[in-house]
């Protein structure tokens, strides 16, 4: 992550809460009681100062911070409501850093799949996923009853398979909930028949970007001789991965294929993630020297596929033990929701809890580029669970939602579907009365 | 108690001859019979080609103490603590507070964990599609005709699949290995006790029934009328799967004709030809093969008479209520009682029916929208069949949901009870012992902690609900089959790849 781009983001929010008209009780509140999952770990008793869609301040003491007679608190000239949450836990909205949401309604109709531009170019570096994103899918109230709050929707096909963006998963229209369409570029090395031919071809798109941006004026003015492996709107987009503005996300299981991606990597000069690593536990002292996060999939031990051989459950506590920044996720569209589970399934490996929690809040935001969602700390965007429970044990549930600072009802397709039929099976339609 | 092999196949012989009524829990539903034939348990000399050539595993168990634990039995007891007596391969005794002294017996203090039966799970493809994935290990659909009742999931029953190991580490001791969905009747499915052998045969649970996988909906008529073909449409669907039943009605009749012509000639002894028709036998197995003047046999007929005899229970892949609706109109007019359904993620919807017909439901919980016929899912689907009297399972059909399927009934049950719905912590359990236990017909056998059982019986180290916790010991026919400290590697697929240059 860039460091100066961070501090800049930060300083922007926080300059922006004092600004803020803040008297409206429902814009400011209170969680007190909890045990906050705060970015040094977790706290006992802490109290969450939300005002307008951001997190104020959080810890176990906030100055300026009093309590009043009718039970609700002022706070920086703001009177606020107070929730007491005692014997609850909050952590921020979880992020699934790899999901098709919105992506897909129905998984084998075509028509509603748009993860994939089959039959198109192998490098179309220039897709962009989010152009595509439906926040009205349904499945989206459904990953967010078990406290998924943000989302990398990734595209998958091809050489280069396109860009991935961020989304927040509350608000009807891409405006509201595309935060940014391009945090990603992803790139399969099975795309071609030989790992070395995918390569060698991606080192080729690579240059050409290379080549475009230093030339791309004599380019326009046609003064260029060179012919290009893909279009120009690919090679403009790989402009980003090549100056490290967005990582290169690639799905791989082998540690063959993860050290030949390092090296590449390197050679290259550009930020990689890698996306599944089921062997990455084999290569984890070079990947934490490179600084090179992996998307874990706790229950994918091997051997699921001859790539997956030394795939083993305790991958992710491997990998996190060694400095590797790990980050869980469930690779889905319909089974987001179970990325807590997937969580308790490293911690069930041997990957410490609060590194699980921060690999599905944290870790995920700061690779992706988005250092306000993710952690419950001043200044951060307020998506906030409130769980009975710990968050990643199956007896916990999703006690209050607040994405961007507001409550989001607890209800889904499905919740309706089964009040519908609560009472009885059947279809609960009464004859009509006859009007008059 | 000493059980040798002999005896524990006379065991089997008696429950056999005992309707599937007698196998029922207290509280169960017991009115379906079923006349199980098991392959084991024929006579080796007459039936030649029916036994198992490789020998089951003869491991005795050990007389084992479990001590201190908290034992769920899923009976609607649970004591806590508790006490498992196992002995050869049985549950000699279960009870509450400290464990009786027992002269001999190796004592296993499990104090702060819980003892539970050993996992059952209603659908899997392990060994039929093995891992790791390849071309090679698609053994799962005989995808070649709509109608395939005469291929045996046996057959293409790998026991060198990884992930049947790991499958005992979640905790499983039984399994069916089902056929794909691909066509409308895929074939016979397998009960399995997941004793690692050379051959599926000798896995064969002794005394399970033959079971039969049957589909509606999408998958069929994708596949077919994918091809140009038929079926392809719902329609389409209902129709092969009735021509196939009309076929196996006349040769039903005529066997039982030939039977007739057989019973005119008063042997002192059953004649062979008795024993075919009665279905004594295996369907097809080598009497009729020797009976010159009984109807040609047909592999895939003779599949469907074993279903309308009662001998095969159907098992039948269907998600949406009008499709199993449908399958109960064809059940109806063949006059056959369907088993269970599998997927069936809209049986919430007619939990009534399913309830009163005594058909059981295997279903995920929490799947769904993959496929449009997949799309009402809901994670109360389980918690409201039990609330309604229906017999909810919770399936896997997933190599690695088999490994966890204790958190998959965790998770239904607390979305059940996040819905209100009252339900216990054991009805939960029997969505992974009891219920599917019955489903494939062993569970006056296996499925829960009560004496005479089968000593299959799992410690885990936590509650078994907790996503946390794992299956420390796993005992299948009194047998440790599993230690988590003490790691074995059953698979040859597993051995030398670590080895580096």
């Amino acid at each position: 992550m860039n460091a100066v781009r961070w501090t800049a983001l930060l300083a922007l929010c926080l300059l922006s809460i004092p600004g803020q008209p803040l008297a409206d009780t429902g814009s400011c509140q209170v969680l007190r009681g909890a045990r906050v999952y705060l970015p040094s770990g977790p706290v006992d008793g802490a109290l969450v100062v939300v005002v307008g869609d951001r997190i104020a301040e959080a810890g176990l003491r906030i100055a300026g911070l009093t309590e009043l007679d009718d039970g609700r608190v002022s706070y920086d000239g703001s009177i606020c409501a107070l929730t007491d949450v005692g014997g609850k836990v909050v952590t921020a909205g979880l992020v699934d850093p790899s999901t098709a949401l919105g992506l897909v309604e129905v998984g084998l109709e075509s028509r509603t799949r748009d993860m994939e531009w089959e039959g198109g170019a192998p490098v179309r570096a220039a897709l962009r996923v989010a152009d595509a994103y439906n926040p009205r899918s349904t499945l989206i109230p459904i990953a967010r009853l078990q406290g998924v709050t943000s989302a990398v929707i990734a595209p998958t096909g091809g050489l280069i398979s396109g860009q991935g963006g961020w989304v927040d998963l509350a608000g009807g229209t891409q405006a509201e909930t595309v935060i940014d369409p391009s945090v990603a570029v992803y790139a399969d090395l099975r795309a071609t028949k030989s790992r070395a031919a995918s390569l060698r071809l991606l080192a080729e798109a690579l240059d050409d970007a290379r080549f475009y941006a230093r030339n791309r004026r004599a380019h326009e003015q046609s003064r260029l001789a060179r012919d290009f492996s893909t279009g120009i709107p690919d090679l403009v987009a790989l402009t980003r991965v090549v100056d490290g503005s967005v990582p290169l996300v690639v799905p791989v299981d082998r540690a063959s294929d993860i050290e030949a991606l390092l090296r590449f990597a390197e050679s290259q000069g550009i930020r990689l993630v890698v996306a599944g690593g089921a062997e990455a536990w084999l290569l984890r002292e070079k990947l934490a020297e490179a600084g090179v996060p992996v998307i874990v999939d706790p229950l994918v031990y091997g051997p699921g596929s001859f790539d997956q051989i030394e795939g083993r459950p305790d991958n992710a506590a491997l990998l996190d033990a060694a400095g590797v920044p790990v980050l869980l996720s469930t690779w889905s569209s319909h089974f987001t929701r179970n990325l807590r589970q997937r969580a308790g399934n490293a911690v069930r490996g041997g990957l410490d809890h609060t590194s699980a929690i921060r690999a599905i809040t944290e870790t995920p935001a700061r690779v992706f580029g988005q250092p306000d969602r993710g952690r419950i700390a001043a200044g951060a965007r307020a998506n906030l669970v409130v769980w009975s429970g710990d968050p990643l044990e199956l007896s916990s549930a999703v006690e209050r939602l607040v994405i961007g600072g507001r409550d989001v009802p607890l209800v889904s397709r499905q919740t309706e579907l089964r009040d519908r039929y609560r009472d009885q099976p059947g279809i609960p339609l009464a004859p009509l009365p006859l009007s008059d | 108690m000493n059980i040798n092999p002999r005896a524990t196949r006379a065991v089997f012989l008696v429950l056999l001859l005992l309707p599937a009524g007698a196998f029922a829990a207290p509280g169960g539903k017991g009115e379906q019979t079923s006349k199980a034939v098991a392959l084991n348990d024929v006579d080796e000399a007459e039936e030649r080609g029916l036994r198992a050539v490789e020998a089951r595993d003869a491991s005795e168990g050990p007389l084992v103490v479990l001590d201190g634990g908290t034992v769920m039995t899923a009976t609607g007891k649970v004591f806590a603590p508790g006490y498992v007596v196992l002995e050869g391969g049985r549950i000699l005794q279960v009870g509450e507070g400290s464990a009786p002294s027992v002269d001999g017996a190796q004592v296993l203090d499990v104090t702060g964990q819980f003892v539970t039966p050993g996992l059952i799970d209603t659908h899997s493809h392990l060994g039929v599609y093995a891992s790791p994935s390849a071309k090679a290990h698609s053994d799962g659909n005989e995808a070649t005709a709509p109608t395939t009742p005469g291929v045996w999931a046996e057959h293409s029953f790998s026991p060198q699949d990884p992930g049947i190991q790991r499958a005992v580490a979640g905790g499983v001791t039984a399994m069916q290995v089902l056929p794909g969905s691909a066509n409308l009747i895929g074939g016979r499915g397998v009960v399995l006790s997941m004793v690692p052998h050379r051959g599926g045969r000798a896995m064969r649970f002794p005394g399970a029934p033959e079971t039969i996988k049957m589909a509606c909906g999408e998958n069929p008529k994708r596949v077919y009328g994918g091809r140009g073909g038929a079926p392809s449409t719902r329609m389409g669907n209902l129709r092969g799967t009735r021509a196939a039943f009309f076929k196996a009605e006349r040769l039903l009749a005529r066997l039982e004709s030939h039977a007739e012509e057989g019973g005119k000639k008063k042997g002192k002894k059953k004649g062979r030809k008795d024993r075919v028709a009665e279905g004594e036998v295996e369907p097809g197995g080598a009497a009729w093969n020797r009976d010159k003047d009984a109807p040609d046999r047909d592999l895939d007929l003779e599949t469907l008479v074993g279903v309308l005899r009662g001998e095969i229970l159907p098992q039948i892949h269907c998600y949406r209520a009008y499709d199993m609706l449908a399958m109960m109109q064809v059940a109806d007019e063949f006059d056959f009682r369907i088993r269970s359904f599998h997927h069936a993620l809209d049986a919430y919807k007619i939990r009534d029916v399913l309830a009163e017909h005594e058909v059981a439901s295997s279903t995920w919980a929490d799947w769904w929208g993959f496929k449009v016929e997949a799309y009402d899912g809901i994670p109360e689907n389980a918690a409201l069949l039990t609330e309604a009297g229906a017999r909810a399972i919770i399936h896997s059909d997933s190599s690695k949901g088999i490994q966890r399927l204790n958190q998959e009934a965790a998770k239904a049950y607390y979305s059940g009870l996040a819905a209100g719905i009252d339900l216990t912590e054991d009805d939960a359990l029997a969505w992974i012992t009891l219920h599917p236990a019955w489903a494939l017909g062993i569970d006056g056998v296996t499925g829960t902690l009560e004496p005479d059982k089968r000593a299959d019986v799992v410690v885990w180290d936590g509650h078994p609900f907790s996503v946390y916790s794992r299956a420390r010991l796993v005992f299948i026919e009194g047998v440790l089959r599993h230690d988590v400290d003490r790691p074995q590697t059953w698979s040859d697929f597993a051995v030398g790849q670590e080895v580096t240059p």
